[in-house]
């Protein structure tokens, strides 16, 4: 419970800073309105059936986005693994795209595909594929010789080795490779609602309270829901990973 | 006494041309069923290859392995393998009994029937009532023993051990090697077990192997004239026991002839230091032969 307490109190402390800053006139307030508004209009936002909606729609959009990404990239990550000359000769395309910023493909998307919802879930896709892909191919060059030849010895032919024991020990891997691509995947959504003018979302919400004469204490309320919602996925992504691959914690060293 | 394995001109090389090694050179031998035979071998020797080409993981450049008249190509249904390393052997994402029922999975076998022979394995290896625990909760000395009871449970007609107890503290080992002893009388089974470890090879063994330097070839085939019951203490003192491991230790030094056996004349307090010293080398070449061949970690010392 105390390291609970502890980042409780780094909040605390960063609101309290920021309340304090805004008050003394450090920062203008027309800007940056003191955390203690902006939480009060967080609040009253969670109480409005307008900003659910939008929340909603931002979230299924995601929630789309991530499974088409992971019904794309752990198969492909599979067989790139387990094939190593398909992998290199993937090598050059993949290092090639995997740098880009998802973001700036955002005006690329809108053209092609319009500025429906098509287009932030299309980007969420293409952003979230790569963690999931790459950890999934890391998983299988990572995979031990002797557990490969102890289930060899067991009588596992190809096949059955792949299944009984590379998909095991790539099962961790990947799920931290989803964990990763959950966030990515709603910055992306977000982010194309807000360029796209989307017609619902947190992005269109964030964007309408900007141009609507610049109510930065809704923009920020708009930002605070988006992290917290952020923060409540990948929680609990945590959490479920860690249930579900205790033997894998318990067996790593390393931070994963 | 029927043969269970034949090995005969066995050669295995690795790369081609300039770059190429031979890992074993023209081995042949046999172990008759029921035996439990210890190879023992000098650093980078080739043991570990010539266990792979055994156990039909790797296949030989030359030469046949028959394991009771059937030759080797693939893994045979009734072969199992312990290797030395454990923590890595055992899946972690198995408990302890599903590890033990892994070997069964792809036998026509029932749920009911694979779980029974995987309690009744871990039962002979002195492990009830661990099968729900993971691998990682147990000690090191446990973690082999269910790797033992993995292999026992798919009733091997020859069980193969590579270094079986190098990684284990050695009060473990003493428990571990009667362990297999006691095993092995009751049910008959036939071992063929590798070890770097002069005195393990003899404490254990019916018969010792003893093979040169790399290119692994076989030195000596020695009968071991030990009584049936073996003690840790009273076994390790007595003077057949002590005359052997000075003989192991001077073939495997190289010296030559394995000659009449010096030791006995000579007191056991002059041989021992020989044969530690034989030991400590053995200890520190294999654990380099490992990192060479497998690009794994050295074994930890014990």
């Amino acid at each position: 419970m105390r390291p609970i307490y502890r980042n409780l109190a780094g909040l605390i402390a960063f609101l309290g800073v920021w309340e304090a800053a805004v008050r003394l006139g450090l920062i203008n307030d027309q800007y940056v309105p003191p955390a203690s508004v902006v939480l009060t209009r967080t609040v009253e936002l969670l109480g409005q059936e307008d900003f659910l909606r939008d929340v909603i729609a931002s979230m299924l959009a995601w929630a789309i986005a991530m499974l088409a990404a992971i019904g794309i990239a752990v198969p492909a990550g599979l067989l790139l693994g387990s094939l190593p000359g398909l992998r290199t000769a993937t090598t050059a395309i993949v290092e090639f795209l995997r740098p880009i910023p998802s973001v700036a493909l955002i005006p690329l998307a809108i053209l092609v595909i319009g500025g429906g919802p098509e287009s932030k879930i299309a980007l969420a896709i293409y952003a979230s594929v790569w963690p999931i892909l790459y950890n999934t191919i890391y998983a299988f060059t990572e995979i031990d010789p002797l557990l490969i030849d102890t289930a060899r010895s067991c009588g596992a032919k190809r096949g059955r080795v792949l299944a009984s024991v590379a998909l095991p020990h790539a099962a961790p891997f990947v799920f931290t490779g989803i964990r990763m691509s959950a966030a990515v995947a709603l910055i992306l959504v977000v982010s194309t609602e807000f360029i796209a003018g989307a017609s619902t979302g947190i992005g269109r919400f964030i964007l309408d309270a900007t141009s609507g004469g610049g109510r930065m204490d809704l923009v920020l309320a708009g930002t605070i829901v988006a992290g917290l919602l952020g923060y409540l996925v990948n929680d609990g992504l945590e959490r479920l990973g860690g249930r579900l691959f205790r033997w894998h914690a318990a067996t790593t060293t390393e931070a994963v | 006494m029927a043969t269970m394995l034949e090995v005969n001109g066995l050669n295995h090389r690795y790369g081609s041309g300039e770059s190429e090694h031979v890992a074993v050179r023209d081995l042949t031998f046999t172990v008759e069923t029921g035996q439990l035979a210890c190879i023992v071998g000098p650093s980078g020797c080739g043991k570990s290859t010539l266990l792979r080409c055994i156990s039909g993981l790797i296949r030989p450049s030359d030469g046949e392995v028959r394991l009771h008249g059937d030759e080797v190509d693939g893994v045979p249904e009734d072969l199992a393998v312990v290797f030395q390393d454990y923590s890595r052997s055992l899946f972690p994402w198995l408990s302890v009994r599903q590890n033990v029922e892994f070997p069964l999975r792809w036998k026509k076998l029932s749920r009911a029937e694979r779980r029974e022979r995987a309690v009744e394995a871990l039962e002979w290896v002195g492990l009830p009532g661990v099968g729900n625990k993971y691998p990682w909760q147990l000690s090191g000395g446990m973690q082999q023993r269910v790797s033992i009871a993995r292999a026992l449970a798919r009733r091997p007609a020859l069980l193969l051990m590579d270094e079986p107890f190098a990684s284990v503290d050695a009060q473990t080992r003493f428990e571990l090697e009667d362990l297999l002893r006691t095993v092995q009388v009751k049910h008959g089974s036939t071992i063929l077990l590798v070890t770097h470890d002069i005195d393990e090879s003899v404490y254990l063994g019916d018969r010792v192997l003893v093979l040169s330097k790399s290119p692994a070839s076989i030195v000596a085939d020695l009968p071991v004239e030990l009584p049936a019951e073996r003690d840790q203490i009273a076994t390790r003192a007595s003077s057949a026991f002590v005359s052997m491991r000075s003989e192991v230790a001077k073939l495997l030094h190289g010296s030559g002839t394995a000659g009449p056996v010096t030791a006995e004349g000579a007191p056991a307090a002059e041989d021992a230091p020989e044969a530690e010293q034989a030991r400590a080398d053995l200890t520190e070449a294999d654990a380099a032969e490992q990192a060479n061949t497998a690009g794994e970690p050295a074994s930890k010392p014990h």
